[in-house]
């Protein structure tokens, strides 16, 4: 055997010995949240893989560091990530700075219609400029904040008795953000079963988005809008208005009033445990942990739900993101291929089945939607009203602007919520001069 | 082979590398071959340290954002500069800073210099005892700060109930509360870096040779007379140096708070650090940011040079 002979052999033999040797499958690797959906989301991309033989990775990212993390590796152009599942407010950024692809033309050429998704979550979680029939992403996971009560507690008869005669009304699921209030209020420090229970857990954290999606759920339903004109930037007297320093003032009664000892930094997780240990009457938290709040063996049984109360409109805080393909991925193809099996109604039945919440107008407007879960009612009305927060490319200028704000107001008790709402509007302005919007 | 001839054939080596040496240095001076042997060095701190430092300089006359690099930059002049010592906000980080700084520096120094000189005395499990006292500065920042956030948890958490044991007050928050944040934060800062204090003031004191308290004892001094005289001004280079790095580290301390309280409640313990963070990489201003951190620099520069000049007054 000559020597390049003998060498070509050893190679080939050294090859097949090598763990990449065996017919490399493709893969792509997805990207997204640490919760309970990204889980049921690995079971249902298995159908993906047995489909076209394309295996899924998944980074998953917890909540708190997930915008961080995620929105370094696309601003600084990383190939981790083929699939982005980015929160709603990114999709300003994505499309603008070039993160997302477009995916207008792919949509056409596979038949894929916007039609056949909710309206409100293809304007949240798809288009940039808003209103525009531009697409970066599929709406994959709808989302909003809702409320969870321990039923079992509102049906005890002392109880019931107790605060009828305090307030003059039956004790029932809260019609308005007074009336919530009012029955967190009652809850606060009242023995139940031997323990000492609260109020309400709701969202005060102040690193990522928390206390920001958790007063904005009061703002709305106070109907407190961003800007005086839908569109435009002229905020002076909408955001610092009346009516948002009513729901300032509102929301820190509530925390001040009606929330467990040390809830100051508190969000998703928090607010789970707090109330799947029996210390709150309710918690405010994501559409999306209520499945695996209905399963719990703990509170699963004894648990109600609802939309956010009015108070002068209806209104919710938006949650949910949708699904992008990454502009810098080298798998673009495939990652494609994996929209397009997404988009599909039996898929999205499944997705649904699974504890995902499916934006598709086959499963989530379908006759018997509303009553296939306790949650799920409640979950197409809140998405009826639902609100987001600023989608600007600059969005994360604006949200800890108004981290820092609310927060001081709320938690630290620091000035007046007018001076708060005062000194948000400039930064806001700040931030729009510097981006050129104003 | 004779002994003689291997001796001579070996020298022979040495001679000729010696020569190849000399030709290959011929023409440089000692000097020059000095330069070679520090330039490798020399170009590293240039990339690693001194053109990161000018280039911050640069970027912070300008407006550029570090996540829209399409986006051409413009120069402002001193406008992020004006803004900075313009804001309110940032001038309160800089006394919450200020305020940590102060307070974590006077009492682990107090709390140091007394371990210290217990630990120096001799006493059964005497090195026992000092590798226990050691033991939290060899933690995890994160680790340390996530564990505390336990420990004062107000319905759980054992700092809560130690205090009840004594006084009835009901659940403490030290995280949420508007009052006792700042001093939770220098509670495990001193709790975690007490022991380095210790530490270089043992070393101080470990050096103080014996004969020095004989004579003093023979001219009839009292324990105060003898830690006044002798030991602090002996220890006292020790104990300055050691409060010089603490003081850097907290000045620039991001990760134990962050832990603890993210800078709440609201802005209540947020340090010049962990804002300066929130700006560069989470805003992602970073024309703003690096003159932020200019600043910073500068102070925390200014104040160690003046610091160091004390430091050699009190040494010689």
């Amino acid at each position: 055997m000559k020597p390049l002979q003998s060498t070509t052999m050893a190679a080939l033999l050294l090859a097949s010995l090598s763990p990449f040797a065996t017919a490399q499958s493709e893969e792509i690797t997805l990207c997204w949240a640490a919760w309970d959906p990204a889980n049921a989301l690995v079971e249902l991309s298995k159908d993906f893989t047995s489909t076209t033989g394309i295996d899924v990775n998944f980074e998953f990212v917890p909540w708190t560091n997930f915008a961080d993390r995620m929105l370094n590796e696309l601003n600084s152009g990383g190939k981790l990530c083929d699939l982005m599942i980015g929160d709603s407010q990114w999709i300003g950024g994505g499309a603008t700075y070039g993160h997302y692809v477009k995916l207008n033309d792919f949509f056409d050429a596979e038949g894929i219609s916007m039609d056949d998704f909710l309206p409100a979550t293809v304007n949240a979680y798809s288009t940039w400029p808003k209103g525009e029939p531009n697409y970066y992403a599929l709406p994959a996971m709808g989302d909003a904040l809702g409320w969870v009560y321990r039923k079992d507690w509102f049906a005890m008869p002392d109880i019931q008795k107790a605060f009828k005669e305090k307030y003059g009304r039956d004790l029932d699921v809260p019609k308005t953000q007074k009336e919530l209030l009012q029955t967190a209020q009652f809850f606060q420090g009242r023995e139940i079963n031997g323990t000492t229970v609260y109020g309400a857990a709701i969202p005060t954290e102040r690193g990522s988005e928390g206390i920001t999606m958790g007063f904005t759920g009061a703002m709305y339903a106070h109907g407190v809008e961003y800007t005086n004109t839908a569109g435009e930037y002229d905020m002076a007297g909408a955001i610092n208005s009346p009516k948002a320093v009513e729901a300032l003032e509102f929301y820190k009664e509530f925390y001040q009033t009606a929330t467990p000892p040390g809830h100051s930094d508190a969000y998703m997780v928090a607010n789970l445990d707090a109330y799947k240990s029996g210390q709150v009457a309710f918690q405010n938290n994501w559409f999306a942990f209520f499945p695996g709040i209905e399963k719990d063996e703990n509170v699963g049984a004894v648990s109600g739900f609802f939309a956010n109360p009015a108070q002068d409109v209806k209104g919710s805080a938006l949650g949910g993101q949708g699904i992008s393909v990454v502009a810098y991925s080298n798998k673009q193809a495939e990652a494609l291929q994996y929209i397009k099996w997404f988009a599909q109604l039996p898929v999205q039945e499944k997705w649904w089945e699974l504890g995902g919440y499916s934006c598709h107008v086959g499963v989530a407007g379908a006759a018997d939607f509303a009553a296939s879960t306790p949650f799920a009612g409640e979950f197409l009305e809140a998405m009826g009203s639902v609100k987001d927060f600023w989608q600007e490319p600059t969005y994360a200028e604006l949200l800890l602007s108004m981290q820092k704000r609310v927060h001081d107001y709320v938690v630290a008790d620091q000035g007046t919520a007018q001076e708060a709402l005062d000194k948000l509007l400039a930064d806001w302005t700040e931030v729009f001069e510097d981006d050129g919007k104003i | 082979m004779s002994t003689q001839t291997i001796e001579h054939a070996g020298k022979g080596v040495t001679d000729k590398a010696h020569r190849s040496l000399k030709s290959k240095a011929r023409g440089f001076s000692d000097r020059v071959i000095a330069w070679w042997f520090i330039a490798p060095t020399i170009l590293l701190l240039l990339a690693i340290n001194i053109f990161p430092l000018l280039w911050t300089v640069y970027l912070s006359f300008t407006n550029s954002r570090a996540n829209q690099p399409g986006r051409a930059v413009e120069w402002v002049g001193l406008r992020n500069y004006e803004r900075i010592l313009g804001s309110a906000d940032i001038w309160g980080y800089m006394q919450t800073t200020a305020n940590f700084v102060f307070w974590t520096m006077l009492i682990q120094t107090v709390l140091g210099l007394s371990l210290a000189l217990l630990i120096n005395k001799n006493f059964k499990g005497n090195g026992a005892w000092t590798t226990v006292i050691l033991i939290p500065m060899m933690l995890s920042p994160a680790v340390v700060g996530t564990f505390w956030t336990y420990i004062y948890q107000p319905q759980t958490g054992i700092f809560s109930h130690a205090i009840n044991f004594f006084v009835d007050v009901g659940p403490v928050d030290m995280i949420g509360s508007v009052h006792l944040a700042t001093w939770a934060i220098v509670i495990v800062d001193t709790w975690m870096w007490t022991p380095y204090i210790m530490l270089l003031c043992l070393a101080g004191l470990r050096s103080i040779p014996g004969s020095l308290y004989e004579a003093a004892e023979i001219d009839r001094a009292n324990a105060w007379q003898k830690f006044w005289y002798i030991t602090l001004p002996r220890i006292m280079p020790f104990l300055m140096l050691a409060v010089l790095f603490r003081g850097i580290e907290n000045f620039k301390m991001f990760d134990l708070v962050v832990e603890l309280t993210s800078g709440g409640p609201g802005s209540i313990t947020e340090l010049a650090s962990i804002n300066l963070k929130r700006e560069a990489f989470e805003k992602w201003k970073t024309g703003y940011s690096s003159a932020y951190a200019v600043i910073l620099f500068v102070t925390v520069f200014g104040l160690g040079n003046i610091y160091v000049k004390a430091l050699n007054k009190v040494k010689s």
